[in-house]
């Protein structure tokens, strides 16, 4: 296995930027080439005009996913937490109720968010709840299997030593348990903002609390096609910003010793 | 079991018996894993203080299953083991009496070398600023004072056994065990750390349990050998030492270091055809 050198720091934001010039210039001479029309698929210069032209609309819409995301990714990080600690106490808890976990990962989120909308009367509170559950499973997957994962030679050391379950739990399991929480968030914060569209598309909420879902389906209704590009590109982007905060997170809190954020190498 | 004739002398010639104080009684202790495999046959072994005592074999002779009894980090399946004349594993307060060391340095690889060393004072509730000063010292004692506040990844492997024998020192303990601590160093770190370890033996006047496959390490280092043998792992001559020290490079060529090396691996080479292995 050759070592890959590590890429200097320019480099790995000059290349994803430069993809993406190719593919909009790609996407420009494709729409003038063949004189497709706007309602189909629209230039990348309508697009930029409709996010212009709509940006009240958009920003308010933009605001509601994002804030119902981000609460979303909140509650499932400390519920995934909570489930994850109280695997790690005991393999009877986690043998009980794995399972149930898996089938909530395994239920497709648009076939309980009907149920979840009709029991919660608020329905922020449901479109967030809908998110949660979607984002719920890599979290306690993730940090289960870290906090297992401790150098059974310091697990012998903290037993030699008299450690109390608490200083094991916070001393050696949390820190062991790090690197696997990160790469378990990595996967929730997409899957919170995928799982806040899809619930906002069944709950199908308008009005006043209309998120970017809402506006992608009306923009569908009415053929208004570069605002329905419009919002996509908006949901695009705030994924890869929520990724790239929980990024940061784990290079602030990994990057002196874990070998998944030894910087500039990333291996 | 025989002894040895001259090689393998009553174990307290050369010292007065009961000079010494027993530190760790094991009696009688045997070890058989659940799933049938014996890793020890009786073993009887007496720790005194001020000893540097070496369980010497090959793979497989049950030296590290030994000394993990004596740590209490396993029980045996039958027999008895004291520490000070206590059956293990004893009250909360006699894990500071004795520092372990194992094959690897086991350090925590999210906390500097300073947080990784005072790991044992930290678990027993110790005030900050008193532990700080015992942190100093034991680094200062390995040689690791400029090393304080860098991460283990950042050392040499050097560097992080003698970070992990500072974690085992920093309590002050009486009974030091050691697991092949430098079987993964190059051949020069390796002496230069069973010098400066011999060294810390005799300054400190700790006792020492060291565990090795490396006949002329244990010469070098021991003054008293326990020899084992594998399938079953047993006890198979208890052998002293007794070059006077500090010993160097000129024990090291000495017709005696030698002699004693040869008979040792005599010994082993016998007890493995005779063996069921």
């Amino acid at each position: 296995m050759a070592e890959r050198a590590p890429l200097p720091r320019g480099l790995r934001i000059a290349a994803p930027l430069l993809v993406a010039v190719l593919m909009v210039a790609g996407w420009h001479w494709f729409v003038k080439a063949y004189a497709l029309p706007p309602w189909l698929v629209p230039s990348p210069r309508a697009v930029l005009a409709t996010l212009v032209a709509d940006r009240a609309l958009l920003a308010a819409s933009l605001w509601v996913t994002l804030s119902i995301a981000l609460a979303a990714f909140a509650l499932a990080v400390v519920a995934g937490v909570a489930i994850a600690l109280a695997f790690a106490q005991s393999r009877w808890i986690e043998a009980s109720f794995l399972p149930y976990a898996i089938l909530l990962q395994v239920t497709p989120i648009v076939a309980i968010a009907p149920l979840i909308i009709i029991w919660v009367r608020d329905a922020r509170v449901a479109l967030v709840l809908c998110a949660a559950v979607v984002a719920l499973f890599p979290v306690i997957s993730n940090t289960t299997i870290g906090l297992r994962s401790v150098d059974p030679g310091l697990a012998d050391l903290f037993r030699l030593m008299h450690a109390s379950r608490w200083q094991r739990l916070t001393r050696l399991q949390a820190p062991s348990a790090l690197p696997y929480f990160f790469a378990g968030l990595r996967v929730a914060s997409g899957l919170a903002l995928i799982g806040a569209v899809v619930a906002e598309f069944v709950a199908g909420t308008g009005g006043q609390g209309a998120g970017l879902a809402y506006q992608i389906l009306m923009a569908g209704i009415q053929l208004n096609v570069p605002r329905l590009f419009a919002a996509l590109v908006l949901i695009a982007a705030t994924g890869v910003a929520l990724f790239l905060v929980v990024d940061l997170c784990a290079k602030a809190l990994l990057a002196r010793w874990h070998e998944s954020e030894l910087d500039p190498a990333r291996r | 079991m025989a002894a040895e004739g001259a090689l393998a002398p009553q174990r307290e010639a050369g010292r007065e018996p009961g000079e010494r104080n027993a530190i760790v009684v094991a009696r009688g202790v045997t070890r058989t894993y659940a799933s049938g495999t014996r890793a020890l046959d009786p073993v009887s072994l007496t720790i005194r203080e001020g000893e540097f005592l070496t369980l010497l074999g090959p793979s497989g002779c049950g030296k590290t299953t030994l000394l993990n009894l004596v740590a209490g980090l396993d029980a045996p399946t039958e027999g008895t083991i004291e520490w000070w004349g206590a059956p293990v594993p004893p009250a909360t307060g006699d894990a500071h009496r004795i520092g372990c060391v194992f094959q690897s340095p086991t350090l925590m690889p999210w906390a500097r070398v300073r947080a990784n060393v005072r790991l044992p004072l930290d678990l027993a509730g110790a005030p900050r600023a008193q532990s700080d000063a015992a942190v100093d010292a034991a680094l200062a004692r390995v040689g690791l004072d400029g090393f304080a506040g860098a991460f283990p990844r950042e050392l040499s492997g050097g560097m992080r056994m003698r970070a992990s024998i500072a974690r085992a020192l920093v309590t002050g303990p009486s009974l030091v065990l050691l697991d092949e601590p430098f079987g993964a160093l190059d051949e020069f770190s390796r002496h230069r750390m069973d010098d400066e370890l011999a060294a810390w033996w005799r300054d400190a006047s700790l006792t020492i349990a060291f565990v090795t496959h490396s006949i002329a390490e244990a010469v070098y280092l021991s003054t008293r050998i326990v020899v084992m043998a594998a399938r079953p792992g047993r006890v198979i001559a208890d052998v002293p030492v007794d070059a006077p020290w500090p010993r160097g490079n000129a024990f090291r060529a000495s017709p005696a270091f030698a002699a004693q090396c040869v008979a040792l691996s005599e010994l082993v080479a016998r007890a493995s055809e005779g063996g069921h292995g």
